[in-house]
């Protein structure tokens, strides 16, 4: 088993080899990044000007871009909803193969404050294992510092460590 | 505890609608069951037990309305959740007449929806099980972190402990470097609320029209650049503690706003109209006479009073030397992990110079030598040699006779020393302005070595 990150996006300032080292010591297996091509047009609401995460979800795993034995989270820069939802960070196939994470809303920027692309990369980071750890089965933990708390703001996801707590450990 | 006990039922005509919040719940755990209309719903909840169902007013056949009333027939410690779209509000409210708990509006927020339902679920569990649960999960920090056993630290622990059950908002006043973060996680993490988070905020650190957003958040659109909502610090702390350091820096106009929140317990976001309740203990820290900011006008009598209810005084350094042994060890230990240095003890004249230095910075100033001479200095042991140069320096000279000018010059060199030879932070401690400290120095010769 080996974990895939598609960057579907040209992340200039990214730090692609500490992403995978970060996403590497949080589960213990191997993280390869590639860049991908998917048009996500037909995914996209244009009465909200966002693009849906679960339909992303079905493009991927039909798109015959996953390696066997893999779980892949794309990474976009995309503003994602679920239909019933205002926005999402991301989402994942619970117990699945297939995961989305997406910077949009993790930029500081866009709350009025100043760039910080150091911060940027951490919540990155946080997003994109919070979202594998639901493809290995875990579900929300009640522990505000672990990876796998829910966040519906980027200031709880600020609060949380990139790692799994003690308890989700064991689950994993 | 454990979410798997609580079951939710999902009824919606839309099939997407279902999946998607279906999906959302289980990722948090709870036992989700979905039913696509009126029929299916009463026949599930015939078979099964729920605790929530979240039920969409406009469906052919049945309404939700209509639902409601015959789902509360079978259960009635059901708790019912309207969904409507934005049009149909007025229905909404009609439900909540009728005994529904509350609605959501479609596409719904992410955390209202979280926060409804984690609210019925923290009701339910006060019910039915004890909240001493919680307690599985403990383990973490003692004061491990706050080091000695002279008897002034062991006052201090005992004051933590009192105070830490209760919810009485704390002020803990002391020099900078004493330690007062310490103490104030100490408190949160021996206290009920440990299981939320503590959240920090330098009242110094932030400008002020920042730190207004910095604490109460700001609506989407509150001000140029704010594309989206923000998570404030009094919300990001409720059910655990809030920090506020340098208490003694905040601007007259956000003493004004605090001492609105610590009263009514609630607030609305900068551009916002919503009243935001949150459940948030208090802890300040300053390093300020407050007492003589409150005569000149500086700081608001009442927020003094607010604060100022249960204090604890941390002592400098230097009254309590008998501790430094045991906290210049605890540095040594921290950083030789931190750094992978195997570094396993002090000199023992090492030692004496750091116990009879009088440390103007504290504990802060001693960590950081102990720091400093790790990275000189060579394993297994710091010596002498590898302190910082103020520290030797003030500790060896003597004065050569007890007339008051030789105690002056070799005061004075050893403040200088202190201050890294900063002329201005010098003669604020020696209380004489910079030309008389100039002139003193020409006088007795001194020199920056
Ligand atoms: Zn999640
Ligand atoms: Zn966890």
């Amino acid at each position: 088993m080996f974990i895939e990150i598609l960057g579907a996006r040209n992340f200039e300032k990214l730090d692609v080899g500490l992403l995978c080292k970060d996403v590497k010591s949080a589960f213990n297996l191997e993280v390869a990044f590639r860049k991908t091509v998917i048009d996500f047009g037909a995914t996209f609401d244009a009465n909200r000007i966002q693009y849906n995460s679960t339909q992303i979800l079905h493009l991927l795993l039909n798109s015959g871009k996953i390696q066997n034995n893999s779980k892949a989270i794309i990474l976009t820069d995309l503003d994602l909803f679920v239909p019933i939802l205002t926005y999402v960070f991301g989402e994942a196939e619970l117990n699945g193969r297939t995961a989305i994470a997406s910077s949009h809303r993790l930029h500081n920027e866009y709350y009025g404050l100043p760039k910080n692309e150091q911060l940027l990369q951490t919540r990155i980071t946080k997003e994109i294992i919070h979202e594998l750890g639901h493809t290995f089965g875990l579900i929300h933990c009640k522990d505000y510092k672990c990876v796998m708390h829910s966040s519906t703001y980027v200031e709880d996801i600020d609060l949380k460590e990139a790692s799994l707590c003690i308890s989700c450990k064991v689950n994993f | 505890m454990n979410n798997k006990n609580y079951g939710i039922l999902i009824v919606d005509d839309e099939k997407i609608v279902r999946e998607s919040l279906y999906k959302w719940f289980l990722e948090d755990g709870y036992r989700v069951d979905t039913a696509e209309n009126a029929a299916e719903a009463l026949r599930k909840l015939q078979s099964a037990t729920f605790d929530i169902a979240f039920v969409d007013i406009k469906m052919p056949g049945m309404d939700g309305l209509e639902l409601q009333r015959h789902l509360k027939d079978i259960d009635k410690s059901l708790t019912v959740i309207i969904i409507t779209a934005f049009a149909s509000v007025d229905s909404a409210v009609r439900a909540l007449k009728d005994g529904a708990y509350d609605y959501v509006t479609k596409p719904i927020d992410p955390d209202e929806l979280t926060h409804i339902v984690n609210n019925i679920i923290n009701q339910k569990k006060l019910l039915t099980e004890n909240i001493q649960l919680r307690e599985k999960i403990d383990e973490l920090t003692q004061f491990d972190e706050i080091v000695g056993d002279s008897l002034q630290i062991k006052k201090v622990f005992e004051l933590i402990s009192t105070v830490a059950k209760t919810d009485t908002t704390v002020l803990i006043r002391g020099e900078s470097g004493t330690g007062k973060e310490l103490v104030a996680r100490a408190i949160h993490a021996h206290s009920s609320r440990k299981y939320f988070p503590i959240i920090p905020v330098n009242c110094g650190a932030i400008n002020d029209n920042l730190l207004e957003s910095e604490l109460f958040g700001h609506e989407k659109g509150a001000f140029t650049g704010a594309q989206y909502r923000r998570k404030g610090k009094f919300e990001m702390a409720d059910g655990g503690s809030i920090f506020f350091d340098e208490i003694g820096c905040v601007s007259e106009r956000l003493q004004v706003d605090l001492l609105r929140v610590l009263e009514a317990k609630q607030f609305t976001r900068v551009g916002g109209e919503q009243v935001i309740n949150v459940d948030v203990r208090v802890i300040c820290a300053t390093n300020k006479d407050l007492e003589l900011a409150v005569k000149e006008g500086k700081f608001r009598e009442d927020l003094y009073y607010r604060l100022n209810v249960f204090t604890i005084f941390l002592p400098p350094l230097r009254e309590r030397k008998s501790d430094i042994p045991q906290l210049a060890n605890h540095f040594m230990k921290k950083f030789s992990q931190v750094m992978n240095k195997p570094v396993t003890q002090i000199d023992p004249e090492a030692m004496d110079v750091l116990v009879r230095y009088d440390w103007p910075g504290n504990i802060r100033e001693l960590a950081n030598a102990i720091e400093r001479a790790m990275v000189v200095g060579k394993p297994p042991q710091i010596s002498k040699e590898d302190l910082p140069f103020q520290l030797i320096n003030t500790n060896g000279i003597k004065p050569a006779s007890d007339s008051i000018e030789e105690i002056e010059k070799i005061h004075i060199l050893k403040i200088l020393n202190q201050c890294n030879w900063n002329i201005s932070k010098s003669a604020e401690v020696l209380d004489i302005d910079r030309a008389t400290l100039y002139n003193k120095i020409n006088k007795y010769n001194l020199k920056n070595r």
